[in-house]
């Protein structure tokens, strides 16, 4: 009886020393989930609210920049930094295209950091014009360049992407989307391409407009998770967990017992098929017996009934 | 009571939740696994015969092995397989019971006790520069009732004690840069003279006191015309080197420490000499041997440095050390070849007219020349000499011959395996006849009785014998066709030799093997390499009648740009189709997904100029291929640089010589990696002929998730430039490891993370939807191991029954590299007490059963890991709903289950790679893991649930059926 007072104690105390372990695990589980959050994956014109997860675009039109205004030779401040954007049509050589702006954040560990990224698309001159004309009938790639190292341009080597084919850019106008990774002050990859999916068997089709949509978003690295450490929590866990995590789901009567319930009426049902059998017999036959002690006629009773059978 | 209950419970839960392990019992060992060890090519051979029961020979291998072997039938005694970068120098034998071998450049010295291979001592012996190494264990120097071993190495001479490796003087030799050459000592004195090259001309002999290494005499003298390197030592105050221009022979004459030289123009020796000579390495007395284009020449020696030629050989041959055998007399052994046969001889080593012997034995052209030769003297029945000799052929087979035949072979060739791949067996044809094989009524009848016996355990121990040997050469399994479950298959085996073998997967015999003409040395091809063999030809339509045929791919050098090689094998035969040398160079190979009518795979070798090549070369080919031209997409890595580029064909080439099947391509896309933050030290990809079963994974609460299958994914992994040496060189702060999944036709990077503190040596495995890696954890100062997982989120919403019902799913829009993915990736780290040497993963014929990592660990075995362990999904506390789909509780390790060793007790020695091959039967996987040694298994991931097993009781079936007839009838008479 002392051990059943004991036990709900000791239950309750791992109860709560379990439940603390899991907010333990829970907070450091959170912890690490907050280093994935980067602070400043992108930096945009626009400003347009982002959502949290899932969508990392936000359009940006560009409006229909001055070609004139390439490469601003005297930057306003010195964290301020401008890289081109190349084009090539097919096999082309490359081509200034557009200008990239950002804000060079400089952090206290002598880390850089690029944020506040805009873009400024120079519009296709008439030259170029014909030129993805033709890029288009040939189902050509249109091709981007950027410096790897956007303080020292070119850096090492000048970063290629291509969309799927030129066919797959113009819509109303042209739709281009820029996924650009960064590791520091280094692109790492753009890729370069239409904003939704690109229909297979794809359709020839020139631009209404040849103005630029840009999309652009800037993407640096994750860090992975540590690996959790718990080799003697779990010792202790689990004893706890035994008690309550592990605890065997509350089911029914009949789920637990069914086992033993099916045959305990079967035997239940075939005495009452014998029970109904046997006054049948004792008032056809043998009334005169009933006299003799009940407790003799009630084994003697099956052995007819089966014998019958 | 309700404790007992709960207790019985969780131990329930626990038990089926978690063990997927599978094992092996004790009398299954061997059913349908071999085993079979072996050593390299042989370096260095000493003969151990005097005063030891049993002959052997002591090897030591390029594979880093030393061994010992049963001189009557070639078996190993002992085994030692070194590190990798343990490279052995040389071995000989001191006190006559220790093996010394001096290993890694000459800086540690080791004894091996000869009988049993236990290792007596070992000594690390310090130096500053590396240099030459050289091992002199001399015959009878006494230093207090101690042998002296003198060992120079890393610019120093050592002097180590025979009896427990201690350093008992050293000889600093630094300063005045001296590479020791030899190291001589007259006979029966204390003193032994260093005779050794500084800078390229001037000869230095150092005379020393052996017993203190007291430095007597130092003398040097310059010669004008410089020296190649090698030298020979004729006698025991004269060397012979070649010159700079290899075409005058000097002999250095240092008598009493007097250094003298004297000139010998070798066009003056050999009349129609040109070209470049080379002095071999053999010991000889008085004489020595030269090579000199085509022929070898035999010069000798007299008095003042005056020389003359005894003989010149014109074939290929080689030539044995001189071995003394009687009372001041010394032999060698010389093999030459002629036509098919090996000639033999053993001449007296001061009298070239003799011979002590001479055989000629017919030998396979398949093992190709002679390379190496180690002769050995025993005393016959009629009290004469005899000589038997150990030789090294072509193919790294190792061989003894003794009395004009071969008393035993090795086919160590198969210890350098260099790339493997698979072809099936022929179909069971009428006209074969199978029940030659069968054994007749009386014995299968007799067998099933045991059997039977065995399972009511009515059988003895005898009994018991004899089935299990049965079971062990069952010979189903060894048989030359195809069987239902697609067990029997050939594993066909390139080695660096250049031979290529076919392994029977029943029992590992070699069931053909060949040297491949266009892999062996020749004069338009120095240094032939191979490098894959792949499958070439599988025939579908025709397989009764078509044999299958590998395509072995090499180059003719050891740089990128040589030329390439290539060779068409039917694996049927093991005949060479067909071989070319190709024109261009062999960078990469890409089997494409097409054949032609004749079933030929269509194979694209880029070579280093960045142009594509097409086989096979015929129209056809062109046209299949022509017509998915704008569909070819591929990648390269740039190592060094760090830059991985995409490519896309473009057009012909334009090159002097039109060649349509020759392609010029332009880049697509490009990834930069920072130099300064990051190299790229391992990637990997899924394999080309992975079957992926179902897209999607149903979760507990009901949804789905798709997976990403992509078959152009690339897994990248970098450390920072300071983490790429060995572990603990960098610190936690300054070391991290970023990994990126890369899709190959956009150059699109789909998930990018970096583990701080973290660091290669990097291993990874690619399949389906997930990446597993392991690396160093410098932190934690552990392995880990981590998942990535990847899932296709545009799919996601696709769960609604109503969407499929009326048809307003994305399902049937076609997938393509193209449209921006929606990826999300799940990831988890373990921690993983092994460190790594090949991960694997197991693949079956259509892709359902669960899969298992197989992991080569540092022993030297192949362990198998349930994939559910290495699962982003694991939690600390999973629910009931995932536990029932076998969802395991997060532990921070995973498990090494003793059971789960692949490899049971055995060792794969120097592991190097791992594959797996699919079985037909579903629940089945081939696995193959190569090294030093091989082994191959069959394993069966979830249980071989599609089969019986191998000894499930037909007659006890039958038995019980027929008592329960019988049942029936007594009954029904009774009733």
């Amino acid at each position: 009886m002392g051990r059943r007072n004991l036990h709900p104690s000791l239950s309750y105390l791992l109860i709560i020393f379990s439940l603390f372990f899991s907010l333990l695990v829970c907070s450091s589980a959170f912890q690490s989930d907050e280093l994935l959050i980067d602070d400043e994956e992108f930096g945009l014109e626009g400003g347009a609210a982002r959502s949290p997860d899932l969508v990392y675009t936000t359009p940006v039109r560009s409006r229909s920049a001055v070609p004139t205004r390439k490469r601003s030779s005297d930057p306003d401040s010195d964290s301020k930094i401008q890289f081109a954007l190349e084009h090539a049509f097919g096999d082309s050589d490359f081509s200034p295209a557009g200008t990239f702006s950002a804000r060079l954040k400089t952090s206290n560990h002598g880390g850089q950091t690029l944020t506040k990224l805009r873009f400024s698309r120079s519009d296709f001159a008439e030259t170029e014009k014909e030129k993805f004309e033709k890029l288009l009938k040939g189902d050509d790639f249109y091709r981007i360049r950027l410096p790897s190292n956007v303080l020292s341009p070119p850096g090492r080597d000048y970063i290629i992407s291509s969309g799927e084919s030129s066919k797959c850019l113009p819509r109303e106008g042209l739709d281009e989307h820029f996924v650009i990774h960064m590791d520091g002050i280094n692109i790492l990859a753009v890729n370069y391409g239409s904003p939704g999916a690109c229909q297979h068997p794809r359709q020839m089709k020139l631009p209404a407009k040849w103005s630029f949509n840009s999309h652009t978003v800037l993407k640096s690295t994750e860090q992975a998770p540590r690996t959790q450490m718990f080799a003697e929590e779990i010792v202790g866990g689990e004893n706890g967990e035994g008690e309550e995590g592990v605890k065997p789901p509350e089911r029914s009567f009949w789920a637990k017992y069914w086992m033993y319930l099916i045959p305990l009426g079967l035997i239940v049902m075939n005495a009452v098929t014998q029970a109904m059998n046997m006054p049948e017999e004792q008032a056809a036959g043998q009334s005169a017996a009933q006299a003799q002690q009940p407790t003799a006629a009630v084994p003697r009773g099956p052995n007819p009934a089966v014998r019958r059978r | 009571m309700a404790m007992a209950i709960r207790v019985f419970m969780l131990l329930l839960l626990f038990l089926s939740s978690s063990n997927p392990s599978f094992s092996l019992y004790e009398d299954q060992v061997g059913l349908m696994d071999w085993h079979q060890p072996y050593i390299g090519k042989v370096k260095h051979a000493v003969f151990q015969t005097q005063k030891a029961g049993r002959k052997r020979v002591i090897v030591s291998t390029e594979e880093n092995v030393i061994a010992s072997l049963d001189l009557r039938r070639g078996e190993i005694f002992w085994r030692h397989v070194l590190g990798g970068n343990d490279a052995v120098d040389e071995i000989d034998i001191a006190l006559g019971k220790y093996l010394i071998s001096l290993s890694s450049e000459g800086s540690i010295l080791r004894a091996w006790n000869l009988p049993d291979g236990q290792m007596a001592w070992e000594s690390f012996l310090q130096g500053s520069k590396p240099s030459k190494s050289l091992l002199f264990v001399p015959t009878n120097m006494k230093a207090d009732k101690d042998n002296v071993i003198l060992v120079f190495g890393k610019g120093c001479l050592h002097a180590v004690s025979s009896i427990d490796g201690e350093v008992l003087w050293k000889k600093d030799l630094v300063d005045e840069s001296v590479e020791v050459q030899n190291v001589i000592q007259p006979l029966g004195s204390d003193i032994i003279y260093a005779v050794g090259f500084s800078g390229s001309s001037q000869v230095d002999v150092f005379k020393i006191n052996a017993k203190n290494g007291e430095l007597l005499r130092h003398n040097s003298a310059a010669f004008p015309g410089g020296f190649s390197g090698e030298v020979s030592l004729v006698s025991s105050d004269m060397l012979v080197a070649l010159d700079a221009t290899r075409s005058i022979l000097v002999s250095i004459s240092f008598l009493d420490g007097e250094i003298s030289f004297q000139q010998t123009y070798i066009s003056n020796l050999i009349e129609d000499f040109s070209g470049m000579a080379v002095i071999l390495p053999s010991k000889l007395t008085g004489m020595f041997a030269v090579k000199a284009s085509t022929f070898m020449v035999f010069i000798r020696v007299t008095g003042e440095g005056k020389m003359e030629v005894v003989d010149s050989i014109n074939h290929a041959a080689a030539v044995s050390d001189a071995l003394p055998f009687s009372e001041g007399q010394q032999a060698f052994g010389l093999v030459r070849h002629e036509g098919s046969k090996i000639h033999l001889t053993v001449k007296l080593g001061h009298d070239w007219s003799s011979d002590l012997l001479k055989e000629s034995i017919e030998i396979d052209h398949h093992r190709g020349l002679v390379h190496k030769v180690f002769i050995n003297n025993y005393i016959r029945t009629d009290r004469s000499y005899g000589f038997r000799a150990l030789i090294v052929m072509e193919d790294h087979s190792l061989m003894l011959l003794q009395q004009g035949a071969i008393v035993w072979s090795r086919e160590d060739g198969l210890a350098s395996v260099i790339d493997v791949t698979t072809s099936e067996l022929p179909w069971e044809k009428a006209g074969v006849s199978v029940a030659k094989v069968e054994h007749n009524l009386f014995e299968w009848l007799k067998g099933h009785m045991l059997k039977l016996k065995g399972t009511l355990m009515l059988a003895s121990p005898e009994d018991v014998a004899a089935i299990q040997g049965m079971r062990l050469k069952s010979s189903e399994k060894s048989k030359m066709t195809r069987d239902h479950n697609g067990f029997r298959k050939l594993l066909i085996v390139l080695t660096r030799s250049g031979k290529l073998y076919a392994l029977h997967t029943g029992d590992g015999r070699v069931v053909w093997s060949i040297l491949l003409r266009s892999l062996r040395k020749s004069e338009a091809c120095e240094y032939p390499t191979g490098l894959n063999v792949y499958q070439w030809q599988v025939p579908h339509h025709h397989a009764m009648d078509e044999n299958p045929s590998v395509l072995v791919v090499g180059r003719c050098g050891l740089s990128e740009d040589a030329p390439g090689v290539l060779s068409f094998v039917d694996t049927y035969t093991g005949m060479e189709l067909n071989s070319f040398n190709l024109a261009h160079s062999v960078a990469q190979i890409i089997p494409l997904p097409f054949t032609d009518s004749t079933e030929q795979r269509l194979h694209l070798i880029l070579d280093t100029d960045r142009h594509a090549h097409l086989y096979p070369k015929n129209p056809e080919a062109i046209g299949i291929f022509q017509r998915e031209f704008p569909n070819i997409y591929w990648y390269s890595i740039e190592t060094d640089n760090g830059i991985i580029r995409g490519h896309v064909l473009k057009h012909s080439c334009n090159l002097e010589l039109a060649d349509e099947y020759c392609f010029d391509n332009s880049d697509l896309w490009s990834i930069v990696i920072p130099s300064e933050s990051e190299k790229i030290i391992a990637t990997a990809t899924r394999k080309l002929n992975e079957v992926v079963h179902t897209q999607a994974k149903v979760t507990t609460d009901q949804d789905v998730m798709y997976k990403y299958v992509s078959k152009n994914m690339l897994f990248v992994a970098t450390v920072s430039p300071k983490a790429t040496g060995e572990i603990g060189s960098a610190t936690p702060e300054e070391s991290s490891l970023v990994v990126y999944l890369i899709d190959t036709v956009t150059g699109r990077i789909l998930h990018r993370m970096t583990h701080q503190g973290s660091q290669g040596p990097v291993h990874a495995v690619f399949s389906e939807n997930w990446v597993v890696y392991h690396y160093f954890n410098l932190r934690a100062h552990r392995y880990e191991m981590s998942v990535i997982e990847i899932y296709d989120q545009s799919r996601a919403d696709n769960k609604d029954v109503w969407k499929l019902v009326l048809g307003k799913h994305n399902l049937t829009t076609p997938i393509s590299s193209y449209s921006r993915p929606e990826v999300i990736t799940k990831y988890q780290s373990y921690f993983f007490t092994h460190s790594v040497k090949a991960i694997a993963v197991t693949s079956t014929a259509k892709g359902i059963t669960s899969k298992q990592l197989l992991i080569g660990t540092i022993g030297d075995q192949v362990l198998a890991l349930d994939k559910r362990y290495v699962d982003p999904r694991r939690t600390i506390n999973p629910s009931q709903a995932e536990r029932e789909e076998g969802i395991i509780p997060l532990t921070d390790s995973l498990p090494i289950i003793p059971q789960s060793y692949v490899t049971h007790t055995l060792k794969v020695e120097g592991l190097r790679g791992i594959i797996s091959v699919p079985a037909k039967l579903e629940s089945t996987s081939l696995v193959f893991a190569y090294g030093v040694d091989l082994f191959f298994t069959q394993i069966a991931p979830s249980k071989t649930y599609d089969s019986l097993t191998e000894d499930f009781s037909y007659a006890l079936l039958l038995l019980t059926i027929v008592a329960l007839i019988a049942a029936i009838f007594v009954t029904w008479v009774l009733s």
